[in-house]
């Protein structure tokens, strides 16, 4: 049954696809199906995803697809179960939003069809690996999924910086799965056979689990955008379709998460602490720079794509301290660092997908994605304004909401440390707990930037001063599931830890530890007397706490408000210009981390006549570049550009050359056949 | 019962907040030969303040009429996690420190939207300033407290508490860090003199009062008595992790009021304290907070470190 769930949501996909290509030469085909079909795929991976959850099962299953001796393995499990969960929230949720959005972003019938037929195959090529049972079957619904969403990325293909992006992301996506080839193959090389099965039973020595180890790592992290490998992960989402920048962030990296996952937990004979370390310094890496960036964009997919390499690099730091403690035989601590790093996952998912969302409509209404043009927009676009407020608090994690429970749990999970002997990671697991709260202290700011300036202040241009709300309800129905989602699970956290601590039981062997609490009212991830936290009850106290202050303010109803112009200074004459910008905001936070960007930053004057006070004009401008960009992409770029060049000196363009080189080939393949 | 006591000690810790604010004006009043104003003085501008009707500027949205009830609520749930006069109560095993650290968040995160709201360039000023020293602050004190909570094992203050009291009087150099991180962290937090001046206009230097100055009315009273209560939070936080002796381990009346007495005398001595410090040093140029908090975090990983090198037991 829940893997009947779990095709039919593959194959709903696929044929939301289908029908979008019949569309295009049978117009007469209703085009309400390929949302209806995404509608019930997505519908389909939820149940799938409850299911085996609760379940907790197993599924194994052999089709025969693909070459006549090599049969897809398929394998459901918990792991599987929580990010079909993941996926079906995401596409149930797009299914709702994309109607109207691709109704008035397409330009003709043809990219109506390629925008659905793509995301059909990217969708299906995402919930096809998280199936996978053997590392063909993996590989092939892997490329499914990151050459489908080139064309996805490559949508808009008008605009020549699109299609550089697309490139560089087609770029990094198959060296990326290159990586993961020969992780595979280091694996299968000590195993008899391709299926996952096989290679959990092959004997590897310890140096070369590390060598599959760290090839994997580069491979997933790749996609799942880790500094320094992230550099495509802000050129290629932002310019995607609003829905599909959202699937892709909110989801697509979480299924190089899954791959990460499976890979060093599953596939893995054996974790080494040495590699938790690797995950978590590289975690805690992406973690503070991708924050860091974020804060310094203007463009709101943009801030919104680096964002996610915060919200990976907190994932894959959890992560880290998860497999420090499987390695020093704590598998409960394990369990719960585990538990953490999926929670975040499922929630960042949630609220990604929200604020993606919430930028699409915000692109729709304005046709501005600049911070620095919108402003305002609380008042023209109260309904959207509302939700995106919920997506920047769970963002934030800010208490009551999600994010704040993964959070959470891994200050909860680092703060176990001293169970450990070793005294190097007993000193640095705290110090990269310190740069979590730095992370999210940075992260806050980041968000009340966004939701400062685009939806505070006065409009600062006629685009958002023009804004309306926006009138299709379906619209706005996606991002407010997702909202009620964020809050739901911020209250009752322990609805989904129920799940998600079953998925460490068949991963790893252990649930939380004995004493643990998940009960409806409160959660106490180690033990009661250690920690707790139990958001339903502070609900019922900021309620009556807010309650009761507004009833004494209120009791005298002659103190009515005064709406007055706001104060002047006495000068007179306030406009949008002189408010806060992105950049003003961020200025002293970019010039106290200064060693982490690459700032250029100008100011001319030009001066009235010829006195020197007397300022005509000012001109600002600030460019900030990621240093991965230049120390690691462009080096690299330089050489393989260098090497081709001198292979390309080989061809001569002469007849007689290539012949002479026919001739050379002929001689060698015979002296070797011979 | 123990609701019942945890209520009356939370509306207590509210009520109380303007008292100490008082008492610090009062003291510093006194050290810069002023004469003082009586230590009701901040009720009663409290109560002039609710009185008065609110003026709210053309372009404020819903948002900023809202803010100043959940900032407020916010530190009341702060007040409520925080043992004032008793440890054990059930509210504390509501939150932990770490969801105490949320609620400042919280907090501050509505104040700084507020001051985005009405799209002045203060506002934003105030915004940009508060987030920032907020967010070099926030790893400083996780760092202190975590110090303590390892030292523990436990996040719940509750808890943490029992345990110092437990071992009884026993110098830490763990701890000495930690307190001194605190400290640092805390006057930053609470916008006091060197990081911010709370009495101060002036464009240059201001950061809470830049967030706050289109306020008026009842809104600014909350805002005002929520400032005071995150001053008496961290108080209490500090006086009572570090030194909790006198605090209220059962609920009779008289532990109870020995306890509230005991705590008095801690925020007295740490209010005299505050008021020299006040005096005593001048404010500092804007970026130069980051190398104070800078010094408050190596004091919180210096902490860290010590009790890892020299305390732990393993």
């Amino acid at each position: 049954m829940i893997l009947f769930l779990a095709y039919s949501a593959v194959i709903f996909s696929f044929a939301s696809g289908g029908i979008a290509l019949v569309h295009l030469f049978k117009p007469e085909v209703n085009k309400q199906w390929v949302f209806l079909l995404l509608g019930l795929s997505g519908f389909a991976a939820i149940f799938a995803g409850v299911g085996g959850l609760i379940t907790s099962q197993i599924y194994l299953d052999t089709l025969n697809l693909g070459l006549p001796w090599l049969p897809w393995h398929i394998h459901f499990d918990s792991l599987s179960a929580l990010f079909y969960l993941i996926i079906g929230i995401a596409v149930f949720s797009i299914s709702f939003y994309a109607p109207h959005y691709t109704y008035v972003t397409q330009k003709d019938p043809q990219s109506f069809a390629v925008l659905s037929l793509f995301t059909g195959l990217f969708i299906g090529g995402m919930l096809l690996v998280l199936m996978a049972d053997d590392a063909f079957m993996f590989m092939i619904a892997w490329e499914l999924m990151s050459v489908a969403s080139y064309f996805l990325v490559a949508f808009d293909h008008e605009n020549a910086a699109n299609r550089r992006a697309a490139f560089l992301y087609l770029l990094m996506a198959e060296v990326g799965a290159l990586f993961i080839i020969l992780a595979f193959g280091v694996m299968a090389s000590f195993a008899s056979d391709f299926t996952f099965d096989a290679l959990r039973a092959s004997h590897l020595s310890t140096m070369w689990m590390s060598v599959a180890f760290i090839l994997a790592l580069i491979g997933f992290g790749m996609k799942a955008g880790l500094v320094p490998i992230h550099v495509w992960l802000p050129e290629a989402h932002p310019v995607a379709p609003s829905h599909i920048s959202a699937l892709m962030s909110g989801v697509m990296l979480k299924v190089a998460i899954y791959g990460l996952i499976r890979f060093c937990f599953d596939l893995l004979p054996e974790v080494h602490w040495e590699w938790g370390v690797v995950l978590m310094v590289i975690g805690t890496l992406s973690a503070v720079s991708g924050i860091l960036y974020a804060m310094m964009q203007q463009n709101l997919k943009r801030l919104l794509a680096y964002s996610s390499v915060e919200n990976i690099g907190i994932i894959v730091m959890v992560l880290g301290l998860s497999m420090i403690f499987l390695a020093n035989n704590y598998p409960e601590l394990a369990a719960l660092g585990l538990l953490a790093a999926l929670l975040h996952s499922f929630n960042h998912a949630l609220f990604k997908n929200l604020l993606f969302l919430g930028a699409g409509i915000i692109h729709h209404q304005t046709h501005e994605l600049n911070i620095d043009m919108l402003g305002g927009l609380i008042k023209r676009m109260p309904k959207t304004s509302f939700l995106f407020l919920i997506g920047c608090m769970s963002i934030s994690s800010l208490p009551l909401f999600n994010g704040f429970v993964s959070e959470w749990l891994a200050f909860q999970t680092a703060l176990r440390v001293d169970v450990l002997d070793n005294g190097v990671l007993r000193s640095l697991i705290p110090v990269s707990a310190a740069a979590l709260a730095l992370t999210a202290a940075l992260a806050a700011a980041c968000f009340v930037k966004v939701f400062g300036l685009i939806f505070l202040g006065v409009p600062r241009s006629r685009h958002a001063e023009k804004a309306k709300e926006i009138t299709d309800k379906s619209m706005l129905a996606a991002p407010a599931m997702l909202a009620g989602l964020c809050f739901f699970f911020g209250i009752f956290p322990s609805s989904i830890l129920h799940l998600i601590d079953n998925v460490a039981k068949q991963l790893i062997g252990s649930n939380l530890p004995a004493q643990s609490v998940l009960s409806f009212f409160s959660i106490a991830p180690v033990s009661a007397q250690q920690a707790s936290y139990s958001p339903p009850l502070i609900l019922i106290g900021a309620l009556m706490a807010a309650g009761i202050c507004f009833w004494i303010l209120h009791r005298k109803l002659k103190t009515s408000v005064r709406i007055a112009p706001t104060w002047d200074c006495g000068f007179g004459g306030l406009t949008p210009r002189m408010q806060y910008t992105s950049s003003a905001f961020t200025m002293p936070l970019r010039r106290i981390f200064s060693p982490a960007f690459l700032i250029e930053e100008t100011i001319e004057k030009t001066m009235r006549s010829n006195t020197q006070t007397n300022v005509a004009q000012v001109r600002y401008s600030l460019h900030i570049q990621d240093h991965s960009w230049i120390h690691l992409y462009q080096p690299v770029e330089h050489s393989v550009n260098r090497v081709a060049k001198q292979v390309g000196r080989i061809q001569t363009g002469n007849i007689r050359t290539y012949l002479g080189y026919s001739l050379a080939t002929l001689i060698l393949l015979l002296w070797v056949v011979s | 019962m123990n609701w019942l006591i945890a209520i009356i000690q939370t509306a207590l810790f509210v009520a109380l907040a303007p008292l100490l604010m008082g008492f610090l004006k009062f003291c510093k009043c006194l050290l810069q030969n002023r004469s003082a104003p009586s230590f009701l003085q901040p009720y009663r501008e409290l109560l002039k303040l609710t009185r008065k009707q609110p003026v709210i500027s053309e372009d404020a949205s819903w948002l900023f009429c809202v803010a100043p009830y959940l900032i407020f609520t916010a530190m009341i749930l702060a007040a409520s996690v925080v043992p004032f006069i008793a440890i054990d109560l059930p509210t504390s095993a509501e939150a932990d420190v770490i969801v105490l650290v949320g609620f400042f968040a919280f907090a501050r995160f509505f104040l700084a939207l507020a001051g985005l709201d009405i799209g002045t360039a203060f506002g934003g000023m105030g915004s940009s300033r508060e987030m920032t020293i907020s967010s070099l602050a926030e790893p400083a004190m996780l760092m202190a407290v975590f110090t303590l909570t390892m030292t523990a094992s436990t996040t719940n203050l509750s808890g943490a508490i029992e345990h110092v009291l437990q071992e009884g009087l026993i110098l830490r150099p763990s701890f000495v860090f930690a307190l001194f991180a605190l400290i640092l962290v805390a006057i930053a937090e609470t916008g006091r003199i060197p990081v911010d001046n709370p009495t101060t206009h002036l464009e240059l230097t201001m950061i809470h009062e830049a967030m706050v100055l289109e306020y008026s009315g009842r809104h600014l009273a909350l805002i005002e008595w929520a400032s005071a209560l995150k001053l008496m939070l961290y108080g209490v936080l500090i006086s009572n992790i570090f030194f909790p002796w006198g605090i209220a381990e059962s609920f009779t009346l008289s532990a109870l009021g020995y306890g509230l007495l005991s705590i008095l005398g801690k925020l007295i001595f740490l209010c005299i304290f505050l008021a020299l410090a006040e005096t005593a040093v001048a404010k500092m140029r804007l970026f130069r907070v980051q190398e104070y908090l800078g010094f408050a975090y190596l004091l919180g990983v210096l902490g860290m470190l010590s009790h890892i090198i020299l305390e732990s037991t393993r």
